[in-house]
């Protein structure tokens, strides 16, 4: 079985794919084969000065997931999950979650090799 | 004396006011450039460099085979510079702060110090004048370190010598600002009379008075906007050291990178008066604290 998550901005596979990764409201952890999903809140994360990305890589290590489907991630995300071995699918936006499943499902989507997202933040 | 000349909004003349009051000033001084993300001090003073040092943030080096994720270290970190995900040892360099809090609780010897370079340091002099600046390393965030190393510099500059000090601090009332500005005798916000320049001061002056020193305004570009700077001033207490006119040939002088008190014989005697009633200011807030 394998474990993907998506970034979400609320906890059912109709909600938005949030865009964000360190910053994402929270994550759908689904079974693209069986469709079943829960959500872990990325709370922790988002009320974080700086190093929302690496608090937000730990909590998806956490989950078991393999893979990450979302939006933006930034190099220092970007490289937490590469160290984990958790692939990334990004440059998602305007589409549910279950729309971000069906096209992992499909293969549909790429994996990313480096981060699209340079960050400013401190 | 320390002086800082500090502002809440950029751009509102503190590198002018600065270099003017170095230029004036009566006593022996260093002039200091503590705004490290973007430096321009030296653009007008023009100083002749005779060192430049590199300043460098110590920061945890792990070896792996030491190291048997007790985490330790991942719980002390709270910027996430170290980790530990999944059993791996994750280290984030560029977030480190350089607290050395990893590298004293680790039960097994596992980390030892390295470090990230944060820019560098140079010094030299203006004449009579000692100059002294930071300039941040593009791609470094942290300033506040570099500063403190700045600082150090100076501190040895000074050791045993009757100077005062002129600093020219980053904007705003964040990290920065406030680490520039902190051990300062006496601080100038530089502000202009508009409703942006007159929020900005309200932010600074709150930010700045968590730390006790004496403030004191100038407002540039007298002229131009509204009088809310002024009625802020007078509730606050806060006394007006000085008004710099909105003038064509001070912004001529400044484009041409001189030194604003060095452009006229009138605005030289303003930034004169300026420096002398610093000193009263100083002097007064003096008495004030050791009655």
């Amino acid at each position: 079985m394998t474990t993907i998550a998506i970034t979400s901005e609320g906890p059912t596979l109709e909600d938005a794919l949030d865009p964000r990764f360190g910053r994402a409201a929270g994550f759908i952890i689904a079974d693209p084969d069986t469709m079943e999903y829960r959500y872990v809140d990325n709370g922790t994360a988002q009320a974080m000065a700086q190093a929302a990305g690496i608090q937000a890589a730990e909590t998806v290590a956490g989950t078991g997931a393999k893979t990450v489907l979302t939006g933006y991630v930034g190099p220092k995300a970007f490289n937490a999950l590469s160290a984990v071995g958790i692939q990334v699918a990004q440059n998602l936006e305007n589409i549910t979650v279950r729309e971000a499943i069906e096209r992992y499902r499909q293969g549909n989507l790429e994996l990313a090799d480096t981060p699209n997202w340079v960050g400013r933040g401190r | 004396m320390k002086i800082a000349i500090a502002s809440g909004k950029g751009g509102t003349g503190k590198t002018t006011v600065s270099a003017s009051l170095v230029h004036v000033w009566p006593r022996p001084v260093v002039a200091v450039d503590l705004d490290v993300e973007e430096p321009n001090l030296h653009l007008f003073l023009k100083p002749d460099i005779n060192r430049t040092v590199p300043a460098y943030l110590e920061i945890p080096a792990a070896n792996e085979d030491k190291c048997t994720r007790c985490r330790a270290c991942a719980d002390l970190c709270q910027f996430k510079a170290i980790t530990v995900i999944a059993d791996t040892l994750l280290l984030s360099p560029e977030m480190c702060h350089g607290c050395g809090g990893c590298l004293a609780v680790c039960p097994e010897g596992a980390l030892t110090p390295s470090r990230r370079q944060l820019g560098d340091v140079s010094m030299g002099t203006v004449g009579e004048r000692d100059f002294i600046m930071g300039r941040l390393r593009v791609g470094e965030a942290m300033s506040p370190p570099l500063m403190r190393v700045v600082k150090s510099y100076l501190d040895g500059l000074c050791d045993g010598r009757d100077v005062d000090i002129i600093i020219d601090a980053p904007p705003g009332v964040s990290c920065p600002a406030v680490s520039a500005v902190m051990d300062s005798d006496l601080i100038v916000l530089v502000t202009e009379p508009t409703p942006f320049g007159n929020y900005d001061l309200q932010l600074a002056y709150r930010a700045f008075s968590e730390l006790g020193i004496p403030m004191t305004v100038v407002i540039n570009r007298d002229g131009i906007g509204d009088d809310s700077v002024d009625v802020f001033c007078r509730r606050k207490n806060l006394p007006v050291l000085a008004r710099i006119p909105y003038l064509e040939e001070i912004a001529r002088g400044y484009a041409n990178g001189r030194i604003v008190a060095d452009t006229s014989a009138h605005l030289s005697q303003m930034f004169a008066d300026m420096g002398g009633r610093l000193s009263e200011l100083r002097a007064a807030r003096g008495e004030v604290s050791n009655a």
